[in-house]
């Protein structure tokens, strides 16, 4: 959308920009969540040993951390008898096989009852929250709103077939639900089970090299300088300076990638310029090992000026804390100094898991900001959402190429398009899970998670639960993590082993 | 406490056949509660459970995917995801939400497809690329063909969820470069329940299930294999916008007056009139919302190949298809358009009594 909108050089409405805005902060806010829950918790929390708990002493603890309602000793008695029946019944489901009883998890069972409870709350919240992106977006999973020029959402106070006041009202109560549940659940847990876990500070600090494109435009989108989450390079952990991005520095190897380049596979390109044919050399399924000596990845290896680099909330946090964000330097220093660990722990699992926390919570602070400036171009009489000035392809010029970014929960996405004779001539997408999942590139840079792993312990080779905590902690996409964990879950073991 | 060994049901219901005695069961049961750290009562309630009925096991495949469909399972509200997971089902498999990874999380698969056969139920997500020897998505080394064949062969019944485990979806658009089709086209002989739509809509998934578990029977289908619950009634006759559209009140332009005020939203591309799907009456996200209530047509993302048959997705339907009462209405709706809107009056006649409403438009 915006590739496209950048190569037609059109403005969307300001409307547009902040309903926009609002669908994706409010994915932000719930994919985070969803994230620490249901798809990472499960490395920290010892769902089995929740059992042994005490529902009293879990209360107390609950009470101590947060005034959140749910914390009464019979409520979490009530969340053990549920597990408890759920456990006798034999049938663990998806909670089978896993890990339950390792030493690594350091827990104790009424911190762990805690955990279980609210990731079945987390549950139910998250589809009610997600609401604001059903209303903007038309549903959700899958928004089927968004046009090139603006947004395929009326505004108009007075008619019940658009953004009206009922539809505001919703939102803002869901906005306040959203911003509860972060601020005295997802938070306080965080930093409670965080608190156990503390030598995760020194593991899992990947490459060291920090991207963020930039999120939520102020104004218009080409003002780069003006987004709330701010764009910006970190090189070598070094938070002093931020450097500028300059797309044109952004390159593709397919040296260890299943594709090949006309001119030769040791030389990286643009995006714009960007071939994806397609070469498998990897074995014959079924098979146990790839080579990674040779080429062994669908994803290319996007680098940014010849260096790997790691996105994601960690990226955008370290961007926009290097960069003098206030509200993201006081939520990240009082993180730290709660944790009582300097700004160096950021560069670890922990500090991953630790960013996503801080900008769930700043984004859904954002929530009633963005609504209240909606509710501001509604009052002045504002309804446009779309720009339809080259809606119609004759309009266009004969040729034009243009790029998009976007940070997506899981990172900096970029779209770069071709367009010629009101058609698509090349069109690549960089996407958050290729930069950190990465294979090595023609120099056998290592990307993100390849090197967040070299150096982490594992206790039981059989049980590598330290190796689920790092990738889980960079998000990965699920879209494709499966197949990228299982092919690259070889070489990572290689590493472990070696 | 080591890593334990979960397909114990299946453990005692060979062993119970193979005539292991009580007593040995119940040392299994003790062994059990250990392994799993439970306190020392719990053997006996695990007997007791062993003994009872079990869930239904559900294994849920992942392959050419967006975890669209994974993500509308989680917003699941009656019953919630929650409830799923406890009470109704043992999702034994799901690799975005399942604790295990790698090898174990393989483990939990194999001992449904093993233990469980012929008793589980399958869904699938995503399409299944067939060229090459299937190397377009291999998970743990094994390709998607290989692993759908011997999942779905195995299970009671299959559910495919998503536009692309029904047809193959936006990987098999044209030019389709990794041979990418959906479960039908994948596994035959096996009891399949689609349930396309970009991504599917959790109700018709959980209501499908619920059928089951309280009828013992799936849903009826039509030839699609598409739950008639679900897909046997066409958008366009049950739109909230349907009087607009029989009135000829069109949306024409983007955040115009008929697109502030609800109007069809046909002229800019709607495919509601070609596409069978529940969309307008259970709605979304607990009934918030859906595309059409929101102000953008319907794209057909429930119909056969909508990447390649419902494309472009902005230009209207060359005529809306059905038998007299569709054309007439169109040929009314595009007169009385003609009236209310003077600027496109005598076009909109001419067309109408041509009853070729806006070709060139189509052709463009
Ligand atoms: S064309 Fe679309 S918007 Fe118009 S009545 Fe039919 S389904 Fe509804």
């Amino acid at each position: 959308m915006r590739a496209v909108e950048n190569a037609l050089d059109i403005t969307i409405p300001d409307n547009a920009r902040i309903i926009r805005n609002l669908i994706t902060g409010i994915q932000y806010v719930q994919d985070h969540v969803i994230h620490f829950y249901h798809l990472h918790a499960l490395d920290w929390v010892d769902i089995v040993s929740a059992l042994k708990a005490d529902p009293k002493k879990t209360s107390s603890l609950a009470q101590a951390i947060s005034d959140w309602h749910n914390s009464s000793t019979d409520y979490f008695s009530e969340v053990q008898k549920k597990l408890k029946t759920f456990v006798e019944s034999g049938q663990l489901g998806p909670f089978a096989n896993a890990y339950w009883g390792h030493p690594a998890y350091k827990l104790p069972p009424e911190a762990n009852l805690m955990a279980v409870a609210h990731y079945l709350e987390a549950l139910d919240w998250q589809k009610d929250v997600i609401k604001i992106h059903a209303i903007l977006g038309s549903k959700n999973p899958h928004a089927q709103t968004y046009l090139v020029g603006g947004m395929a959402v009326p505004i108009d106070p007075n008619s019940e077939s658009a953004l009206n006041t009922i539809s505001i009202a919703h939102m803002l109560t869901l906005a306040k639900k959203a911003k509860e549940f972060v601020e005295k659940v997802y938070i306080p847990d965080l930093l409670a089970v965080a608190s156990f876990y503390k030598e995760w500070a020194q593991y899992g600090e990947g490459v060291g090299n920090y991207l963020a494109y930039g999120e939520f435009p102020n104004d218009n989108i080409s003002n780069t300088d003006n987004l709330w989450l701010p764009r910006g390079v970190i090189k070598n952990k070094d938070l002093s300076k931020v450097h500028p991005v300059d797309h044109e520095k952004i390159m593709e190897y397919v040296t260890h990638s299943w594709y090949e380049y006309k001119e030769g596979d040791s030389v990286p390109k643009h995006p714009w310029d960007g071939e994806t044919n397609y070469k498998y050399t990897g074995p014959k399924p079924p098979y146990e090992h790839l080579n990674t000596d040779g080429k062994y990845s669908w994803l290319k290896a996007p680098r940014y000026d010849d260096m790997p680099m790691e996105v994601g909330p960690l990226a955008r946090m370290l961007v926009a804390y290097a960069s003098g964000h206030k509200r993201i330097q006081e939520v990240i220093n009082l993180v730290l100094k709660k944790l009582n660990v300097g700004p160096e722990a950021l560069f670890s699992t922990l500090g991953r898991t630790a960013a996503r926390g801080v900008e769930t919570l700043v984004t859904a602070e954002m929530l009633t900001v963005w609504i209240e400036q909606l509710i501001e171009n509604i009052k002045r009489g504002d309804f446009r959402v779309h720009d339809g000035s080259k809606w119609d392809p004759s309009t266009w010029p004969k040729e034009a190429q243009g790029y998009g970014f976007h940070e997506a929960p899981r990172g900096a996405l970029g779209h770069w398009v071709r367009i010629k004779d009101r058609k698509i001539a090349n069109y690549q997408c960089v996407v958050p899970s290729t930069w950190n999942g990465s294979p090595r590139d023609a120099k056998g840079q290592r990307g993100p998670y390849e090197s967040a792993l070299v150096g982490t312990p594992v206790k039981d080779p059989n049980q590598p639960i330290e190796i689920l905590r790092t990738i889980h902690s960079f998000d990965p996409c699920m879209a494709c993590a499966v197949h990228v964990l299982d092919a690259e879950g070889k070489p990572v073991t290689k590493i472990r082993i070696v | 406490m080591g890593h334990r060994e979960n397909d114990h049901i299946d453990i005692v219901g060979r062993l119970l056949k193979r005539g292991v005695s009580r007593r040995d069961f119940m040392k299994f049961c003790t062994a059990m509660a250990a392994t799993l750290a439970l306190p020392a009562g719990f053997a006996t309630k695990i007997a007791e459970a062993l003994e009872k009925a079990r869930k239904p096991s559900l294994v849920w495949l992942e392959f050419q995917d967006c975890a669209g469909d994974t993500e509308s399972f989680l917003r699941a509200n009656k019953p919630t995801v929650a409830e799923i997971v406890l009470d109704v089902l043992s999702v034994d498999y799901h690799e975005t939400i399942m604790a295990p990874a790698g090898k174990q999380a393989e483990k939990s698969r194999d001992d449904v497809v093993k233990h469980q056969k012929g008793k589980y139920i399958a869904v699938v997500e995503g399409s299944i690329p067939t060229k090459d020897g299937g190397i377009y998505c291999c998970i743990g080394g094994r390709s998607a063909l290989d692993i759908v064949r011997e999942v779905c062969g195995n299970a009671l019944a299959t559910i495919a969820v998503g536009a692309c485990a029904w047809d193959g979806g936006w990987p098999a658009a044209d030019p389709n470069p990794t041979g990418a089709v959906g479960v039908k086209d994948a596994v035959r002989g096996i009891t399949l329940i689609n349930l396309p739509g970009c991504p599917m809509n959790v109700e018709n998934l959980t209501a499908t299930i619920v059928h089951y578990l309280t009828f013992g029977t799936f849903p009826a289908t039509d030839s699609h294999g598409r739950p008639l619950f679900a897909y046997g009634e066409r958008i366009h006759d049950h739109c909230e916008r349907r009087a607009h559209f029989d009135a000829g009140q069109f949306v024409r332009q983007w955040g115009d007056e008929g697109h502030r005020k609800g109007w069809c939203l046909y002229e800019m591309g709607c495919k509601g009139p070609e596409t069978y799907k529940n969309c307008p009456v259970i709605r979304w996200n607990e009934g918030t919302n859906w595309p059409v209530g929101s102000g953008h047509g319907c794209i057909g993302c429930a119909a056969p190949r909508f990447w390649d048959t419902m494309t472009p997705f902005y230009k209207r339907l060359p005529k809306v298809p059905g038998f007299g009462i569709e054309s007439t209405a169109d040929k009314i709706g595009a007169g009385l358009a003609a009236v209310t809107a003077a600027g496109i009056a005598v076009h909109g006649i001419a067309r109408a009594v041509k009853g070729k409403p806006k070709e060139k438009e189509t052709t463009e």
